[in-house]
């Protein structure tokens, strides 16, 4: 007998919508999220928010409802709980205040959301280089505003945060942008579909307006991204744009090359994953609900595939029906009468994606970098010498991991898998196609003693 | 640590904690993660890795483990994922850890 009806992995967009969906139905539902607070990192501390900080803009703002629609009887909501096993059951081992527990559930949602895609480049490393996303929190959730920041690499985010620095006061020195003039162009195909979500589109528009008319120089179709440290701490940014080699001084570098989803938990739970060639990320297989081959798992939201909030929020919605008509609690009709509104918001929401994954892709000297760059932070391993390791024979993620350490850090190939497939892939051959990297529980380091703590013998899975 | 912060903090409430980092007295906002409240105190490293690089808080999200330090004792402790106590004692660690907690070198 299961201990909760629902539990739910991550208090984002996609988790709050489908806690509140499934709530409201009657299902008890246990929502566990490792931050301090629910909202994901979208709507990072927004209920805090409410009256202060409104350079983070409207549609911010709005994610306080789904924040709100979280105090219901039937939902009980733990921050600062980190999950770090998924079990057939499903069960659900996480860790909370220096002591885990198993908590079994008749339905899971995995709702984890994604991370910045990382930005390696020689320097990436150092005291002041940071990703873009990384500002925006510090923004949100302590009020800090990045200064003398340059921005840069592409996409929708970073003229978000360059339009909220400039809102605040404190407007980037310079937007540094890899997208190149021919890549926009190759977009202009998706444009018809992306009409669908005008909306959005017409406030990525306003975001690029603000920062014109706020003189931001902008480079574009820059690389070779080089940093170092000047004596004072400040940054030397180094890169190529406009046929010229340029460099700028700054206390910030803000990246930014797109989000991916963090797929740790899937991958460990046993579903399947498959390539998404548009995105360039590994992502989970689920039908229109986002039910997986593994019983009793869905997923919803950023974490299943990039799709944005509103995506995400719908998505949530479309998961929580279909678990209340497994529990049911909902005729299948009713099921498919109730999704009709969230299935539109989800394909306006998706219908620009192709236009930004076209015109906004990640540069090639991101994705395989040169051979003096660090590649695994944590380990402290270079392109190069994973190229060396390739030449030599090593084969797919694993053998590259046991031969380099690469990937054996405690963030257990977070910020290096993505750019370990794109040194791997530079030499495969297509026939062959690059398997995910294998992810075993736990997914996030814990104790060795909140390990030996939790009472009953566990089976580690095949 | 002589390096200024790289972030300017917006003057909202005025409420303050007061830590300690590697033993010297210092404040931030109240509310805030140790990850920020090292931020906006200095532009420095935080941590130095086991070949000497240095390395400060990264993605601030729990993904990266770059901003690990010791907070009141234990180390490896991800200071963006920790909530800044009054009193805090905050270390900055260099090189590996062993399993009890103190410094290992690696030749």
């Amino acid at each position: 007998m299961a201990e909760v009806d629902l539990i739910i992995i991550g208090a984002g967009p996609a988790g709050m919508s489908a806690a509140a969906v499934a709530a409201r139905d009657g299902l008890q539902v246990l929502m566990l999220d490792e931050q301090p607070q629910p909202g994901g990192q979208i709507y990072r501390n927004v209920a805090q928010n409410r009256s202060k900080r409104g350079f983070l803009g409207q549609a911010y703002a709005a994610g306080a409802d789904l924040v709100d629609a979280l105090d219901h009887p039937h939902i009980t909501l733990l921050t600062g709980a980190t999950v770090w096993r998924l079990d057939k059951g499903p069960q659900v081992t996480w860790s909370r205040g220096g002591k885990s527990r198993t908590t079994s559930a008749a339905h899971v949602l995995i709702a984890t959301g994604a991370q910045e895609r990382p930005v390696p480049f020689p320097g990436w490393t150092l005291p002041g280089a940071m990703p873009a996303g990384a500002a925006q929190i510090l923004m949100k959730t302590a009020g800090m505003l990045p200064e003398d920041a340059v921005l840069a690499g592409s996409g929708p985010l970073l003229y978000l945060i360059a339009a909220q620095m400039i809102d605040a006061g404190s407007p980037p020195q310079a937007l540094i942008e890899t997208q190149t003039y021919r890549q926009m162009l190759g977009a202009l195909p998706h444009l018809p579909r992306a009409l669908f979500g005008l909306p959005t589109l017409l406030k990525g528009l306003s975001l690029i307006a603000k920062i014109r008319k706020a003189a931001v120089p902008r480079y574009t179709a820059a690389s070779g991204f080089h940093a170092t440290t000047t004596e004072s701490g400040n940054i030397l940014f180094s890169f190529r744009a406009n046929g010229r080699d340029q460099s700028l001084t700054c206390g910030l570098l803000l990246t930014h090359q797109g989000v991916i989803p963090g797929t740790h938990i899937t991958r460990a739970a046993g579903i399947a994953h498959h390539w998404n060639a548009a995105q360039g990320v590994f992502q989970p297989q689920y039908d229109l609900w986002g039910a997986t081959d593994q019983p009793g798992l869905h997923v919803a939201g950023d974490g299943a595939g990039i799709g944005g909030a509103e995506a995400a929020a719908a998505a949530g919605e479309l998961a929580a029906l279909n678990i209340l008509c497994q529990s049911g609690r909902l005729s299948s009709d009713t099921r498919n009468q109730r999704a009709a509104r969230a299935r539109a918001a989800l394909f306006r929401a998706r219908a620009i994606r192709p236009l930004l994954d076209a015109a906004y892709p990640p540069p090639t000297d991101i994705l395989a970098p040169s051979d003096n760059t660090i590649v695994c932070r944590c380990e402290e391993v270079s392109a190069g010498a994973i190229r060396q390791a390739i030449r030599e024979g090593a084969q797919g993620h694993r053998q590259i991991k046991t031969s380099l350490r690469c990937g054996m850090g405690p963030c257990q190939g977070r910020m290096c898998d993505a750019t370990l497939r794109g040194l791997l892939s530079a030499d495969a051959p297509p026939d062959r196609p690059i398997a995910p990297p294998r992810a075993r529980s736990p997914i996030k380091p814990i104790a060795l003693g909140e390990l030996a703590a939790l009472s009953h013998p566990q089976e580690e899975p095949a | 640590m002589n390096v200024a912060s790289r972030f300017r903090t917006l003057p909202e409430t005025g409420d303050r904690v007061q830590f300690t980092l590697d033993g010297a007295l210092a404040t931030a906002p109240a509310g805030v993660t140790v990850a920020a409240a090292l931020l906006a105190h200095s532009g420095a490293w935080t941590r130095r890795t086991a070949q000497g690089a240095p390395r400060t808080a990264y993605c601030m999200m729990g993904v990266c483990f770059d901003c690990l330090v010791e907070v009141d004792g234990t180390p490896n402790t991800q200071a963006c994922m920790t909530l800044l106590r009054e009193g805090m004692s905050v270390r900055r660690q260099t090189g590996l850890r062993d399993l009890n907690g103190g410094h290992c070198g690696r030749g």
